[in-house]
């Protein structure tokens, strides 16, 4: 076996488990009950995607690959801070059921109380 | 090419590979927001790094090897900098912590 076909295997290989880790990734990001559990779930698909580049480079023996995932590197950071920014300023309206239900036995009691302190 | 660094190569991709599987499999299946950011910021840093490392090292050159070396010391800076900020707004929000954890040391401030 040469040392081109066993990098190629390997190659082969980790595009296959990296492709499957981004199927688990996108499915979180379809069911990820809040805003802030489908910016994590952005965050690893950055991560996954810098990673099928640098395999795609060893692959295919362009250098100017490794530029590219630097670059959505720095991309992929700016995104997940701006939306920080984003859940920090909209805060979380659109919640999970679970929280809902909370907040909904929340509300009344606070309406309830507000009329009881002012009289 | 040399064995040796094909060999280096191949286990340096498998493992790569192998930590993005499993930070994929902790931000499915783990219960709580910070629980699975921990996940993704470690883990997956690790995964992409290594692959990095990987097609730096494949190349042959040391430009080419410096510049994926950077993106890596890149990566390590930027991805506690980016969970931070995201679990601290989520904090801010209002997002509760699982039933499971132990304690919540920012609740009071």
């Amino acid at each position: 076996m040469e040392p081109s076909a066993i990098v190629a295997l390997a190659a082969n290989v980790a595009l296959a488990v990296l492709g499957l880790a981004l199927l688990l990734t996108a499915w979180r990001i379809v069911a990820g009950p809040t805003l802030s559990d489908r910016v994590v779930g952005l965050d690893m698909l950055t991560g996954i995607a810098i990673g099928f580049i640098a395999v795609v480079a060893v692959k295919t023996g362009f250098a100017l690959y490794i530029d590219i995932a630097i670059s959505l590197g720095l991309v992929g950071f700016l995104a997940t801070v701006a939306f920080a920014r984003f859940v920090l300023s909209r805060g979380e309206r659109q919640a999970s059921p679970t929280v809902k239900k909370t907040k909904r036995k929340d509300k009344p009691k606070r309406k309830a109380d507000k009329p009881g302190r002012a009289g | 090419m040399d064995y040796a660094i094909a060999i280096l190569v191949s286990l340096l991709m498998l493992g790569g590979a192998f930590f993005a599987f499993a930070a994929a499999i902790g931000v499915l299946r783990l219960p709580d927001l910070y629980s699975r950011m921990h996940a993704a910021s470690k883990a997956g840093t690790v995964g992409s790094g290594l692959l990095l490392l990987a097609a730096g090292i494949y190349s042959g050159e040391g430009a080419i090897l410096a510049r994926a070396i950077a993106g890596i010391i890149f990566l390590l800076l930027t991805a506690p900098v980016a969970a931070h900020l995201l679990a601290r707004a989520s904090h801010a929000t209002g997002h509760k912590v699982w039933d499971g954890s132990v304690r919540d040391e920012m609740r009071k401030r």
